[in-house]
C-alpha cells in the first residue's frame, strides 16, 4: 500500500503547512509555473507517521534482526560515527567554499587517507571513487595506465578465479581486457596448475577477493603474488572481504599493488542500502602516479600546516578525476570517526571477532549435521554450507531454507552464490553479534532441519508469518513493474 | 538426476549434443540442468556466423537464481540459434531437449565428438558429486 491508497481529499497536515503563504506571482515568473494541479497525498500527519512507521516495522533491518547476508558485512554501524560525520560544522560546508574555511574537513580526510595506507600496506590513496564498482575501475585502469606507460601494449588479458565476485570480470571487461577464468580446487584454493597454464606475457593483472567468496583464505598467496609479477602483470585485491583481515592482515604484504576498499560496508556505513556508496583505491610504489583525483595533500607553510586539493597538476599521469567532490563526503567522514573510534587494536579485534564469530557458528552447524563446504579448512569472516543433501532425499531447497528462516525472525545468509558449491548458504555473522545471538540461529536452523525431515511441507511453503508470502520470482524479472500511477489500482 | 537420453552426448558442463543427419549438431542443456538452475528468466544466445573453439563460451543462461555460462562442446560455426527463447526462455525448463535447445554448430572436427561422455557415463558423473 502506497501513501496515496489512505489518501483523503482535503486533509492536510496543518502543523507542517506554512502559515502565510505569498502570492505565488510575486515568487515565481507565470511561464514557470505548472499549469495542472500537483498530485500529492492527502493525510494527516499522524496518518504518515503511521504509514511510514509500518513500512519500516515490515522490513528486516541490521536494526531489528540478525542478517548474516555472506559477502555484505551486515554489522551494526555504530550511531556514534553518524554523529560526528553530522555535525553542524561538516554538515553546512560548502563544497566550494574557500580552502581556508575547510580546513577542519580537509584534516579528517587526509587522516584518513593515513589510516586507509597503514590498514592496508599501502603507499598511497584516493578517496575520490564513489562506490566499490567504480573504485574497481579506477584500479584496473590503473594497471592498464602503468603497462601502457612502460610501453608495453601487450598485455590484454586479466585473470580472475572462478570464485571471485561478478563485478571482477565486469571491471576487466569495462577497461577493455579480455578474463581468463581460472578455476578453485577443492579445497577452496586456487588451483596453481591452471594460474600457470595462463600467465603469459600478455598477463596485464590478476584480481583477487582474499579471503575468497568460498570464505577460505588463499594459502597461496605468496606463489601467486610471484609467478604474476614475475611475468610482468600486478595483483588487484578486492576488497569486498576486508572485515575479515582488517589490520592484521595487510594486502601491501601479501604482494598486491592496487586494492579498493568498500567503506560502506567495512567502515560503519551500512552496506546495501542502495548507497550512497564509498570505494577507495590504495596503491602500492608502482601506481603511485596514477592514483585518480582530488586527493587532499597537506603542506608546511612558515610553520602552519595546511590542507589543500592535489589535481592533475601535481599528479600530471593520473587516471584523471573521477567525482566531483572527492566521493561522498559523509561516507568519508563516517569511516574517519570509525577509525578513530576503535584505533588500531579495535581495528584488529574487528578482524579476530568476525573471524571466530564465524568459525563458532561454522563449528555449531558442522555437529548439528550440517553440510560444511570446505570442512577441512578453517572460516574466514564467512563460511558455506551445501543443502544438496537434503535437495536430494527430501527435494528441499537452500531458497525454501532461507525462507523458513524469516519465520523464525532472522534475515537468510546469502543464498546460490557463489556458484561453486550448489544449493548453498553464504553465511556472516560478523563482529558485532552476541554468542547468544548466534546460539538462537544454530537452534533455528537445527529446527528447520528437523522440519525438514519431519514435515518438508512447511519448509517448502514458507514464509508463514510475513505480510508477503513466497514470490513467483519468474514474473518479478519479467514483468517488473516498480511505478505508481496517479488513478491506477495499486 | 533427471532425463538423459541415451542417444544423445553431455558436456560435462551439462551441455547436450545430438548430431542431426545433416552432420551438423545441436546443443542445449540438461534436464539436470535446467533443474539445477531452476525457473529460466534469460538467454543470451551466439550470434549466427561465430566461430567457436570446444569449450569457447557461446551464451549464457540467466535463472532466477544465477547466470551460468553455456559452453560450445566442441569447435564449429554457428548456423542457426533458438530465437524463441528469446520471448519463451521457460522452454528451457519445460523442454530441455526439443523445443529447448540453443544453438547448431557445423563441427570443425567430428572427432572432438568422441571426447564427450556418452549418456552412462553423464549419469554416472552427476550422481558421483555435486556438479
Amino acid at each position: 500500500m502506497t501513501i496515496f491508497d489512505i489518501s483523503t481529499t482535503g486533509r492536510r497536515a496543518t502543523a507542517q503547512a506554512p502559515l502565510n503563504i505569498a502570492n505565488v506571482d510575486d515568487l515565481i515568473p507565470k511561464a514557470l509555473q505548472r499549469s495542472q494541479e500537483t498530485i500529492l497525498p492527502e493525510v494527516s500527519e499522524l496518518e504518515v507517521v503511521r504509514h511510514y512507521t509500518r513500512l519500516s516495522q515490515k522490513n528486516f533491518s541490521i536494526d531489528t534482526h540478525f542478517y548474516p547476508l555472506g559477502s555484505c558485512t551486515m554489522k551494526y554501524n555504530p550511531r556514534g560515527a553518524h554523529h560526528a560525520a553530522s555535525m553542524p560544522g561538516f554538515k553546512q560546508r560548502h563544497p566550494l567554499a574557500p580552502l581556508v574555511y575547510s580546513q577542519g574537513y580537509l584534516s579528517c580526510i587526509y587522516e584518513l587517507q593515513e589510516f586507509i595506507k597503514d590498514v592496508t600496506g599501502m603507499k598511497g590513496v584516493s578517496l575520490t571513487p564513489m562506490a566499490g564498482a567504480q573504485g574497481e575501475f579506477a584500479g584496473v585502469a590503473m594497471i592498464k595506465a602503468y603497462h601502457l606507460s612502460r610501453g608495453d601494449f601487450v598485455r590484454d588479458e586479466i585473470i580472475v578465479p572462478s570464485a571471485a565476485h561478478g563485478t571482477n570480470p565486469a571491471t576487466a571487461v569495462m577497461c577493455g581486457f579480455k578474463v581468463k577464468e581460472i578455476p578453485v580446487k577443492s579445497d577452496g584454493d586456487v588451483d596453481l596448475e591452471a594460474l600457470k597454464q595462463v600467465v603469459t606475457e600478455r598477463t596485464a593483472g590478476i584480481m583477487l577477493t582474499n579471503p575468497s567468496t568460498c570464505g577460505v583464505f588463499e594459502r597461496d598467496i605468496e606463489t601467486i603474488s610471484k609467478m604474476i609479477h614475475k611475468a610482468g602483470g600486478l595483483l588487484y585485491y578486492d576488497g569486498a572481504n576486508l572485515n575479515a583481515i582488517l589490520g592484521r592482515v595487510k594486502p601491501g604484504d601479501m604482494g598486491f599493488d592496487v586494492m579498493h576498499l568498500n567503506l560502506h560496508k567495512t567502515f560503519a556505513t551500512p552496506h546495501g542500502g542502495g548507497g550512497p556508496g564509498s570505494g577507495p583505491v590504495a596503491v602500492g610504489e608502482r601506481l603511485l602516479p596514477f592514483l585518480p583525483t582530488p586527493i587532499v595533500g597537506k603542506q608546511h607553510q612558515s610553520e602552519k600546516v595546511t590542507y589543500y586539493w592535489l589535481t592533475e597538476k601535481d599528479i600530471p599521469q593520473s587516471i584523471g578525476r573521477l567525482s566531483a567532490f572527492m566521493g561522498n563526503a559523509g561516507i568519508l567522514l563516517r569511516a574517519y570517526a570509525y577509525s578513530l573510534l576503535l584505533g588500531r587494536d579495535g581495528m584488529h579485534e574487528v578482524a579476530e571477532f568476525s573471524t571466530l564469530n564465524a568459525n563458532y557458528l561454522l563449528k555449531r552447524l558442522e555437529q548439528a549435521g550440517f553440510k560444511i563446504a570446505y570442512p577441512t579448512r578453517r572460516a574466514s569472516h564467512e563460511f558455506l554450507i551445501s543443502f544438496s543433501r537434503e535437495a536430494k532425499e527430501y527435494k528441499v531447497s537452500a531458497m525454501d531454507v532461507a525462507k523458513r528462516l524469516l519465520d523464525y525472525g532472522f534475515h537468510a545468509p546469502t543464498t546460490y552464490f557463489p556458484l561453486l558449491v550448489p544449493e548453498c548458504f553464504l553465511i556472516e555473522p560478523t563482529e558485532t553479534e552476541s554468542k547468544e545471538i548466534i546460539d538462537a540461529f544454530v537452534e533455528a536452523m537445527i529446527n528447520i532441519l528437523d522440519e525438514i525431515k519431519s514435515n518438508a511441507d512447511i519448509v517448502k511453503k514458507a514464509p508463514h508469518s510475513l505480510p508477503v508470502k513466497r514470490l513467483d520470482d519468474v514474473k518479478a524479472v519479467k514483468e517488473l513493474d516498480v511505478r505508481w500511477e496517479s488513478g491506477k489500482n495499486s | 538426476m533427471g532425463m538423459i537420453p541415451a542417444e544423445l552426448k553431455y558436456a560435462k558442463t551439462h551441455e547436450w549434443v545430438r548430431t542431426e543427419d545433416d552432420g551438423t549438431v545441436t546443443v542445449g542443456i540438461t534436464d539436470h540442468a535446467q533443474h539445477a538452475l531452476g525457473d529460466i528468466v534469460y538467454v543470451d544466445l551466439p550470434e549466427v556466423g561465430d566461430t567457436l573453439k570446444a569449450g569457447q563460451e557461446a551464451g549464457v543462461v540467466e535463472s532466477v537464481k544465477a547466470a551460468s555460462d553455456i559452453y560450445a562442446p566442441i569447435s564449429g560455426e554457428v548456423i542457426a540459434v533458438n530465437d524463441e527463447l528469446a520471448d519463451n526462455p521457460e522452454m528451457i525448463n519445460n523442454d530441455p531437449y526439443t523445443g529447448g535447445w540453443i544453438f547448431k554448430l557445423k563441427p570443425l572436427d567430428v572427432n572432438e565428438l568422441d571426447d564427450i561422455q556418452d549418456s552412462d557415463v553423464y549419469k554416472e558423473w552427476c550422481e558421483s558429486g555435486d556438479h
